[in-house]
């Protein structure tokens, strides 16, 4: 009996010691923590999808209260987020324009020949290290969602050998811009409509050899939308680029384009 | 030499996960990612070490006076736990680095088979104190081992496309278990009693 009651002692008093020696560190071995650190976490989206640069939001909190980043690089929570953050640490808001992902790329399997017979891993960077992917032009979308894997939001559909991204799912965060190893997807404004959807800057008989929408830099779309002066357009080699900062409007560039790879809103809408 | 003995035997020969099956959980759980694995690995040595050090002491100098062997386990997990969130508090204060790196991972392996199995081999072995907590060290080392060898096999098989009833943990298994016996060759590489 005796024997009992020492066991129950002894347990009794390890537990004791454990319970007041953990009471003492809480109380006096405490990180006093800024308290806005856990308010900044709030306010951001909590999709810790890395587009600001930091390891997640809650990276991006203890940065923006130690004053080390600027407010406004969350473009996944946009202004709205922006003027919550800026309400908390007292500073003035700086207006993040809200960006989505474009594939400058429509060559579907029926408009881009494909050259070879590619049975590797199901992956753009594997398809591209063997002899630079079964796709006739180098330049275009792989389809084999490199960039759809690594989408956070889940916000990048593969179809016909395309990929193309959901605008409204798109938060902006940049990890298929960094994975795609065409490098063929560019962070654009949401608001504009007009895309180009092409990659390929050789000359219009190249293009024409491996791609029926191919741009193939005639410059008719610059012509259309007010000439050089204008600034919608800029050329890359034989490759026609939206000049993002001053984006086209005009929706009837889409017919003028005789490639075909001007586009209005280059984003399918999934159901969800 | 018998240092290198008892390395060698926790490492290689009698390794934690692949021949005594203790600390499957983590094992399975974060091995997905290598520096998720490695960060953990960091994590297990760490505790594993202390509370086999902790351990020892309590049995030798709390345990044994009062005759009281026998309900060890119960006294070891409650000191484990307590000794860990210890440490959990004191590593942030003062070591925030190391806390940032093994901070998520150190609750995770509180309580965990493989921390309690290094103390109690150590008892049933009687091994003095040096050598029990190099054992530990050891141990868990191989734990390391195991898990950033396993990690890095299925961060590869994540490109492979294996029929679909062996997707995910089925395939985990068994990769496990092949694993396990791959480790089976090292048997008979030295003669040791841990």
């Amino acid at each position: 009996m005796v024997a009992i009651w020492i066991a129950i002692g002894v347990v009794a008093a390890v537990g004791a010691v454990a319970a007041l020696a953990l009471g003492v560190a809480d109380r006096y071995l405490a990180v006093q923590e800024d308290p806005r650190i856990g308010l900044v976490t709030a306010a951001l989206p909590g999709a810790n999808c890395g587009g600001c640069g930091f390891p997640g939001c809650d990276g991006y909190a203890r940065a923006l209260v130690a004053g080390t980043a600027a407010n406004g690089a969350c473009a996944a929570g946009g202004e709205a987020c922006a003027a919550a953050v800026a309400k908390i640490l007292g500073v003035e808001a700086t207006a993040t324009e809200r960006r989505v992902a474009v594939v400058h790329c429509c060559g579907t399997r029926s408009n881009a020949i494909r050259v070879g017979d590619y049975n590797g891993i199901a992956d753009c960077s594997a398809a591209a290290a063997v002899a630079g992917g079964d796709k006739g032009c180098r330049f275009g979308c792989l389809g084999y969602g490199a960039c759809a894997n690594v989408c956070p939001k889940h916000a990048i559909m593969v179809s016909d050998g395309l990929a193309k991204v959901d605008k409204r799912l798109c938060i902006g965060c940049g990890k298929c811009v960094n994975v795609c190893p065409r490098k063929i997807i560019e962070l654009v404004p949401a608001k504009a409509t007009l895309h180009v959807l092409c990659n390929n800057p050789l000359r219009g008989p190249e293009v024409r050899k491996v791609c029926k929408v191919g741009c193939m830099g005639c410059h008719l779309c610059e012509k259309n939308s007010g000439g050089k002066e204008a600034g919608h357009f800029t050329f890359d080699g034989f490759l026609a680029k939206v000049n993002y900062d001053n984006f086209p409007t005009d929706a009837a560039l889409v017919g003028k384009c005789p490639a075909k790879c001007i586009v209005e809103d280059a984003h399918f809408e999934s159901g969800h | 030499m018998r240092y290198i003995v008892i390395i060698i035997g926790a490492v290689l020969v009698n390794n934690f996960v692949l021949s005594r099956f203790l600390g499957c959980c983590p094992f399975l759980g974060v091995s997905k990612k290598t520096e998720t694995a490695v960060g953990m690995s960091g994590a297990v040595v760490f505790v594993m070490t202390i509370a086999a050090a902790v351990t020892w002491l309590l049995d030798r100098y709390l345990l044994q006076p009062f005759g009281l062997g026998y309900i060890h386990t119960l006294v070891f997990i409650l000191v484990i736990a307590a000794l860990v969130q210890f440490i959990d508090i004191a590593m942030k204060r003062f070591l925030p680095p190391l806390h940032a790196a093994l901070g998520i991972f150190l609750p995770l392996i509180t309580t965990n088979c493989a921390v309690l199995g290094v103390a109690e081999l150590n008892l049933k072995n009687g091994t003095p104190f040096l050598e029990s907590v190099l054992f530990a060290f050891a141990a868990a080392l191989g734990f390391g081992f195991a898990l950033v060898i396993f990690s890095g096999i299925r961060e590869k098989l994540a490109h492979a496309n294996p029929p679909r009833c062996f997707r995910g943990v089925a395939l985990a298994l068994v990769t496990a278990g092949l694993l396990s016996l791959a480790f089976m060759g090292f048997s008979g590489l030295v003669k040791t009693p841990y």
